[in-house]
């Protein structure tokens, strides 16, 4: 992560983590703005994976709802044998359309469902993209349940996602 | 009879297994969302996996069953010179196993010291074998080569119980590269020990060796895989045995071939 990005991740979670009342897992996901000749919105893929590679919660899945295309999901491969082939879409509050290039905010209630299902241990947070004619890539943050104490992870893409935090508030 | 015409004529009289040229089915897709849609499948005989550079395999013996394992009819069965190819409409959820399978008696005499075969069911064997044919050698040839492709979540490959087959651990439509698999094998149902299998991956063409994974089953009949790569495998193992299970009959081969996809991580 570039240090601009940084200050700018760091002013967009500030607030959010401020006017939290109760616990949160917020996310910042980047989508990188990619310089090729043929260019679609990635598939994103977003959820919290146990001990056992298992999917324990489904955070988000982003793809092209218009039109009959969910044909395309088990592109989204870790996603697809982890659980994603028995979610049956659409799910309110879990997918959604693609999205464009930049920043994105997510913030999931540590005390509503996905995440209040969650045992206590430890998870790791992933998020898969996967572009039409471009590639596929995956990162993997780790995190302790539940939220005792504020924790910040991060990882970063190379090809298809950018720079990806996470901010635990307890 | 010129040599390749020579060769189809083999072909056609001599245990698959003995042949040299590889027998796989190749499948244009293996990991499906959701059903309504269509595979399509080639089925060539051929060393070079998977290029159908040799000779069609005959599907004439095509067997599908879908999730729930009842029968699937695969359409636009068309036997090409190269290869042969057949379309199926997937309606349904589950795993499909698609094989060509046969369960054959083949028969070699001499009659007035001129030498016969035949080759056919156990069934119709007594009406085409002399009963006073000389130096007769009957031999049954169990076969089975296969693919699976499944649609949305996989279901359980069930053990036919006859034969030479794979039964795994790790789903076939659920294999990741640098992960461990294991499959068991069954000879009539029961664990095929210290039998010798091979796998190779595709592409044959673009590499110097064959770099063939050669393994061998333990006391319960299972094999561990650890793909080294994301791609095609050829799967192949036979026993030769003395355990026919046609009345008046003794030698045996069974042979088993699939072909398998292993996606990246």
């Amino acid at each position: 992560m570039t240090r601009k990005s940084k200050v700018l991740l760091a002013a967009l979670l500030a607030p959010l983590a401020g006017m939290a009342s109760a616990a949160d897992l917020t996310l910042n996901v980047e989508i990188p703005n990619l310089p090729v000749a043929e260019y679609h919105r990635p598939y994103v893929a977003i959820w919290v994976e146990d001990g056992s590679q298992a999917i324990a919660a489904n955070l988000a899945l982003w793809y092209q709802v218009r039109g009959d295309h969910t044909k395309w999901l088990p592109d989204l491969r870790q996603w697809w044998r982890r659980g994603g082939r028995d979610v049956k879409v659409p799910v309110d509050g879990l997918t959604g359309a693609t999205r464009p290039a930049g920043q994105h905010i997510l913030k999931f209630d540590a005390a509503a469902e996905p995440l209040s299902k969650l045992k206590p241990g430890r998870y790791e947070l992933v998020l898969e993209a996967v572009r039409e004619v471009g590639g596929r890539e995956a990162v993997r943050i780790p995190f302790e349940w539940p939220i005792k104490a504020a924790q910040r992870g991060n990882a970063q893409g190379k090809t298809e996602l950018g720079a990806v935090a996470l901010a635990l508030n307890p | 009879m010129n040599y390749a015409k020579l060769a189809v004529a083999l072909l056609a009289v001599t245990p698959a297994a003995s042949f040299a040229a590889r027998a796989w089915l190749l499948p244009s897709q293996t990991i499906v969302a959701r059903s309504g849609g269509w595979v399509t499948f080639d089925a060539a005989n051929s060393d070079d996996l998977f290029s159908f550079n040799q000779g069609a395999m005959p599907v004439d013996s095509l067997s599908v069953s879908g999730g729930d394992g009842t029968a699937v009819t695969p359409q636009n069965v068309a036997r090409g010179k190269t290869r042969s190819s057949f379309d199926l409409e997937l309606r349904a959820p589950g795993t499909y196993r698609v094989a060509v399978a046969g369960d054959v008696v083949m028969a070699r005499w001499e009659e007035d010291g001129m030498p016969k075969r035949w080759r056919g069911t156990p069934a119709e064997m007594a009406a085409n074998i002399p009963a006073n044919a000389a130096r007769l050698e009957v031999e049954q040839v169990q076969r089975r080569v296969e693919t699976f492709v499944t649609v949305g979540s996989p279901t359980d490959i069930k053990s036919i119980g006859a034969g030479l087959e794979l039964v795994p651990t790790r789903h076939p439509n659920d294999l990741y590269a640098g992960e461990a698999a294991r499959f068991r094998f069954l000879l009539d149902g029961k664990p095929a020990k210290d039998l010798a299998v091979e796998i190779i991956a595709g592409g044959t063409r673009y590499r110097d060796a064959p770099a063939a994974m050669e393994l061998k089953t333990d006391a319960d009949g299972m094999i561990s895989v650890t793909w080294p790569a994301p791609g095609l495998y050829w799967l192949e193992a036979e026993v030769k045995d003395e355990k026919a299970t046609v009345p008046g009959v003794k030698k045996r081969t069974a042979a088993y071939d699939a072909t398998l996809e292993v996606l990246p991580q």
